[in-house]
């Protein structure tokens, strides 16, 4: 893997610290008038979520990570694993529950996911933006009932729970914003 | 008195830490000065006693929201002013930009202390060490043992986490590692008579009582060679019209350099010291 130097640090470049990959959030550089310049980094763990603070020497060098971000089918959970395909070569892959985490509540099959690879192996999965998914229950809306905000909860078909409109009935087809889990619109039927 | 002192000179900053702009002209090679502080003392050994200038100075490889390669500097000198009586002038001087502003004036051990950081003129390389990883900084083997540069890190964490927006302060006595071209008072532990000024966490002056003596210069001058070696850095040049100006007397006195873009910066509330400058890096 590439090696890059603390001047070509930006937002976005994926390194490794201590054998974990992380992407720079935020890149400064601290040089005082007399002394040793540095670069102050904040940095996302890419396994753990967790964002670091870190400083190097202004001029050392610092490996790569081997992250690829690639887009994949997602095919179907077996319990314990997720699996995902490669639509082009027809490659497949499996990613473990813990990998697939939150993503996981908006897949029911067939989406189109960017699964991140570390070293070749799934690390994150991320859904689509937009997902369309059918509501399996939901309470009946009570005309006028202000306190809720206007809103009530809705389980979809894969479990996830969101938050709808009063009119919202059971059985209707959602359009969600993964980033958010927030309901979008309602959905055409197909 | 005011001066005007040269751009270009025949040697480069021998600083380790900054690089110097070299110009190759018809009569050979000649740098951009990084600050006139060498020509001001030749100066001062010529007899021409307080003076100071508005100049510009350069130095490689310096962008940032609070950096310019071309950047303002406010520098002067005071014969038989020691840094304390430097500070008070200072103050003075920022008392037009923020009137009723204190500034406050600890010595960097203090500010350890606040901060609840290793004392740096006692502390083992080893403890400085220690103290960088905890604070995030990564270390190889070679940085883990180069006791300059943990200082010129914890200075720098001191700075950030010790002093920020909101403050205004002197810090002062440092660490004989990092006393420039600053006197080392002779106690125990010895300190450098060196101050800088740090106003919203930004640097915005570095002041010395300075060192006058061309033996101990000299010897700075190879320290600072070993350290550009050891960090495999062209070799300095070494300024031996400073040196023969020294030897030929300079008068005791204290100078400070004060960046005018950052003051401004900070004066207007700007995010960046391009925001104050007519011209834009991008539009030069």
């Amino acid at each position: 893997m590439a090696s890059y130097s603390t001047n070509q640090f930006k937002p976005g470049l994926k390194i490794m610290i201590d054998g974990d990959p992380f992407n720079i959030v935020e890149n400064e550089m601290v040089k005082p008038g007399k002394g040793q310049a540095f670069n102050r980094v904040r940095v996302r763990n890419l396994l753990t979520g967790r964002v670091i603070e870190r400083t190097f020497k202004s001029g050392d060098s610092v490996e790569g990570a081997d992250i690829l971000d690639m887009e994949m089918q997602y095919l179907y959970s077996d319990g314990d694993a997720w699996h995902f395909m490669n639509t082009a070569t027809f490659e497949q892959l499996q990613a473990s529950a813990q990998t697939v985490g939150e993503a996981g509540q908006w897949l029911k099959g067939q989406e189109m996911c960017s699964v991140t690879l570390f070293n070749g192996e799934p690390i994150a999965i991320t859904p689509p933006n937009f997902v369309v998914l059918r509501i399996t229950q939901t309470d009946p809306g009570v005309r006028g009932d202000t306190a809720t905000g206007g809103t009530k909860p809705a389980t979809m078909e894969t479990g996830a729970v969101v938050r709808v409109p009063l009119f919202i009935e059971e059985g209707s087809l959602l359009k969600i914003d993964t980033r958010t889990g927030e309901y979008a619109s309602r959905a055409k039927e197909e | 008195m005011e001066v005007d002192t040269p751009l270009l000179g025949h040697t480069g900053a021998a600083d380790p830490a900054i690089g110097s702009l070299a110009l190759d002209l018809p009569n050979g090679r000649r740098f951009l000065q990084t600050s006139p502080e060498f020509a001001m003392k030749r100066l001062l050994a010529a007899g021409s006693g307080d003076i100071y200038q508005l100049c510009k100075a350069f130095r490689e490889e310096e962008h940032s929201p609070l950096h310019r390669g071309e950047f303002t500097l406010l520098e002067w000198y005071r014969v038989g002013f020691d840094h304390h009586q430097l500070m008070d002038e200072v103050t003075a001087l920022l008392g037009l930009f923020w009137p009723g502003r204190t500034l406050e004036r600890l010595t960097i051990a203090q500010l350890a202390q606040q901060v609840g950081a290793p004392d740096p003129h006692l502390s083992s390389t080893q403890a400085l060490a220690s103290y960088a990883r905890e604070c995030g900084m990564v270390l190889c083997l070679a940085t883990a043992r180069d006791r300059s540069l943990l200082l010129d890190f914890l200075l720098t964490q001191l700075v950030h986490v010790g002093l920020p927006v909101g403050r205004a302060a002197f810090i002062y006595d440092f660490p004989v590692e990092q006393a420039a071209y600053a006197r080392v008072r002779p106690q125990l532990p010895p300190v450098a008579e060196r101050f800088e000024l740090v106003v919203d966490g930004v640097e915005l002056a570095n002041g010395y009582h300075e060192l006058c003596d061309p033996v101990a210069q000299r010897a700075r001058h190879t320290q600072e060679a070993a350290l550009r070696a050891t960090r495999g850095l062209a070799p300095p040049l070494i300024d031996e019209r400073l040196l023969a100006a020294l030897t030929a007397g300079l008068p005791a006195c204290a100078g400070v350099a004060l960046g005018i873009d950052r003051l401004l910066m900070l004066h207007e509330g700007a995010a960046s010291v391009g925001e104050v400058m007519a011209f834009g890096a991008e539009t030069i």
